[in-house]
């Protein structure tokens, strides 16, 4: 992190770290008030819905998955939903499951890599985890492992951990037998104890009182925690199904940013991701999922944005527990997909990635090729609220020390995981202090 | 004896999906025994700290596609003793290459409101059109192991073992039984380098080239085989407008069937 000074005034720093991609932070004071904040994304453009048209339909979630190292597999499932919707193609019984079970990999890899990699560290005032290793070993080491089983889980039905290549439109190319996911049933039940040990570690961090009136969009489903179906709800009333979605977002271009702001249309900035999932699903989760959340003191509804490691931790043990139960009712499928005619048609889709709703929108001609796409990440739709959460901090805090506010400021952004490559990447963190005259 | 100073690391990133450079930390196995090797001295993704260049080895994933990225990989180049490129974006110019075969402009309105906020160059090229790169490694996403292999190789004053031939091989040697002879699968295996270990094939469906052309690709006997078994040149030509569009051997072979 290069900080440079000028004039004792201004402090520069020439990216953010541990972010999924390239972003930068611009805050400009003026005495004691914050007058300007701008969360900048300079991630190249890479013009995704643009080279989409044109694309068979069948090729689409193979290229979405390249929007995101990261997350592919929420791409792929956006994707895949959205087409079969507008096919009305029904993909149920162990594909449902299944699509489930590799969503739950996803969730765990993602989840390991940011509380322990990406985040933990700024708690306990690490540059980084390799550091953070010599002072905590085993902590990291069950960091590792923990990451690797849901690795090993996307390996073993995608083929590779990024951009795993078994989705296809109407199911999976190929899906296991019962005896190829029995090994790894047992690498799920240290992955379960050592997330509730994450749990237990996560809740003991240090937190800075910090809460904002959020709004909390995400999924609902009645029958369980949402990954892949259900309606989008918020706190603040909103109830909609996922195709009505353009009807209650819109997204701005803002100058500073290569990525679009998504926003309500009525209400302005919202909150996506564990925490939103959280607050508006707490039934949903597994008996020893709520047990843990109770346990490290959680309320079922948590404001807190830095407490959403503890709640990544939460979501982790969630997914290895229902890993497990899928592993322990799952019978192979007679076929690994499910057999559709395509037609000219418009197919919305939206599926919870790790770091919140994945909204994908097609248009297909009647050749089933793509005429237009629209994909809003996560990380997009949060923008609004992270710039938001940083004035905030930074009125609260504005007598700390330069660096230290630095930092937490770096940390605001971190809460939200965001993958900027997502939403288009390199953190760049310049805070202005002009003197009042 | 005096103890020998750690080799430098450096990732950079250019326009990317975050992929490749996430594989060194999917190392879950390696990643301890990589940092007691090498200094990680300059990895974003991972690290707040920097340390200053010039680097020993530097990973590059991405491709070239703003004018400011453009002058960025030069400065990355001059800090770095040993560049390596990572990934299909790096190699070849990516997905986002499939620009190169339009107009940019044409992209721009479509996904953004306010095109004039928009700084990009009309083509996603590879590092190598920019500067002397002393290492490729190709694959949408690389493959850890042979990551892995090209620092252990550095490390230790040897060329890399990272094969050449075709995705063919992979899956004579794993016993995947051909499934462009048997299920008539459009495949690109037969001109695709080795390196992910055949996975496509193994999962009942054509490969669909991650790795780039192998040494000596024969896609035109590949095409006229798909021609002569119903497949359209507009499906030709969209089969190799891939991870790897822009890469020559692929690049030529879609044009030739683009009508």
């Amino acid at each position: 992190m290069k900080v440079a000074k000028t004039r004792g005034k201004k402090l520069e720093v020439d990216f953010l770290a541990r972010v999924e991609g390239e972003g930068g932070l611009f805050i400009k004071l003026q005495g004691g008030t914050v007058a300007e904040v701008r969360f900048n994304i300079f991630e190249p453009p890479r013009f995704f819905e643009a080279f989409l048209r044109g694309r068979h339909h069948t090729e689409v979630p193979d290229i979405v998955a390249r929007i995101c190292g990261i997350c592919p597999i929420a791409y792929q499932m956006s994707s895949v939903h959205a087409i079969e919707a507008a096919f009305d193609v029904k993909v149920g019984g162990q594909l449902r499951a299944l699509r489930r079970l590799f969503y739950c990999g996803e969730w765990i890899e993602s989840h390991a890599l940011h509380i322990y990699m990406l985040h933990a560290p700024d708690f306990l005032g690490y540059q980084d985890v390799i550091e953070m290793a010599k002072d905590h070993a085993a902590v990291v080491e069950r960091a590792l492992k923990l990451k690797k089983t849901g690795n090993e889980l996307v390996s073993l039905l995608g083929g590779r951990e990024i951009h795993p290549v078994s989705v296809r439109v109407g199911g999976f190319y190929k899906v296991p037998t019962r005896q190829e996911l029995a090994p790894l049933a047992e690498k799920l039940k240290w992955a379960r104890d050592a997330a509730l040990e994450t749990v237990q570690w996560t809740a003991d961090l240090p937190f800075p009182e910090f809460e904002q009136d959020y709004e909390f969009v995400a999924l609902h489903h009645p029958e369980e925690y949402p990954f892949n179906e259900g309606r989008l709800i918020s706190n603040k009333g909103l109830n909609i199904a996922v195709r009505e979605y353009d009807h209650h977002f819109i997204e701005e271009h803002v100058e500073h940013s290569n990525a679009l702001h998504s926003q309500l249309k009525v209400r302005g900035a919202y909150f996506v991701g564990p925490l939103a999932r959280y607050n508006l699903n707490y039934e949903q989760l597994s008996p020893l999922a709520q047990d843990a959340a109770r346990a490290a003191g959680l309320p079922a509804v948590c404001r807190n944005p830095f407490q959403s490691i503890v709640v990544r931790a939460i979501e982790t043990l969630y997914a290895c527990d229902e890993a497990l139960r899928i592993i322990d009712d799952y019978e192979a499928p007679d076929r690994p997909f499910v057999e559709f005619e395509p037609r000219a048609a418009t197919g919305f889709g939206c599926t919870e990635a790790p770091r919140g709703i994945l909204y994908h929108r097609y248009d297909i001609d009647e050749a089933g090729l793509i005429s237009d796409a629209k994909i809003v990440p996560p990380t997009s739709q949060n923008q609004k609220t992270i710039e938001a959460d940083l004035r905030q901090f930074v009125t609260k805090n504005i007598h700390l020390p330069k660096d230290k506010l630095t930092w937490q400021c770096e940390q605001v952004v971190r809460n939200y995981d965001p993958c900027i490559s997502c939403a288009t990447h390199f953190l760049k963190l310049t805070i202005v202090q002009e003197m009042p005259k | 004896m005096a103890q020998k100073r750690k080799p430098k690391l450096a990732v950079w990133k250019f326009a990317s999906c975050d992929g490749c450079q996430l594989s060194l930390l999917d190392c879950e196995d390696e990643l301890l025994a990589v940092v007691g090797a090498i200094e990680i001295a300059n990895f974003p993704e991972a690290s707040r700290a920097v340390i200053n260049g010039p680097y020993d080895v530097s990973l590059v994933e991405g491709s070239i596609t703003t004018p400011h990225d453009a002058e960025r990989i030069h400065k990355v180049r001059r800090a770095s003793k040993f560049l390596v490129t990572i990934g299909a974006c790096a190699t070849a110019g990516g997905i986002q290459a499939l620009r190169n075969f339009t107009e940019v402009q044409r992209y721009v309105p479509i996904v953004y409101a306010s095109p004039q906020y928009i700084q990009t160059l009309n083509k996603s090229t590879p590092i190598a059109d920019h500067v002397f790169v002393d290492f490729q490694l190709r694959g949408c996403p690389i493959n850890k192991h042979q990551l892995v292999e090209v620092l252990s190789a550095h490390l230790n004053g040897r060329k890399p073992n990272t094969p050449t031939y075709g995705v063919c091989i992979e899956c004579k040697r794993r016993g995947t039984v051909c499934i462009m002879a048997a299920q008539g699968a459009i495949c690109l295996g037969p001109v695709t380098q080795a390196g992910c270990g055949a996975i496509c094939p193994s999962f009942s469906r054509g490969c669909y080239g991650c790795f780039g052309p192998k040494e000596t690709p024969n896609t035109d006997a590949l095409s006229r085989w798909w021609s002569d078994h119903g497949v359209k040149d507009r499906d030709i030509m969209r089969t190799y407008r891939g991870f790897n569009a822009y890469a020559e051997a692929f690049r030529r072979e879609s044009e030739a069937h683009e009508k």
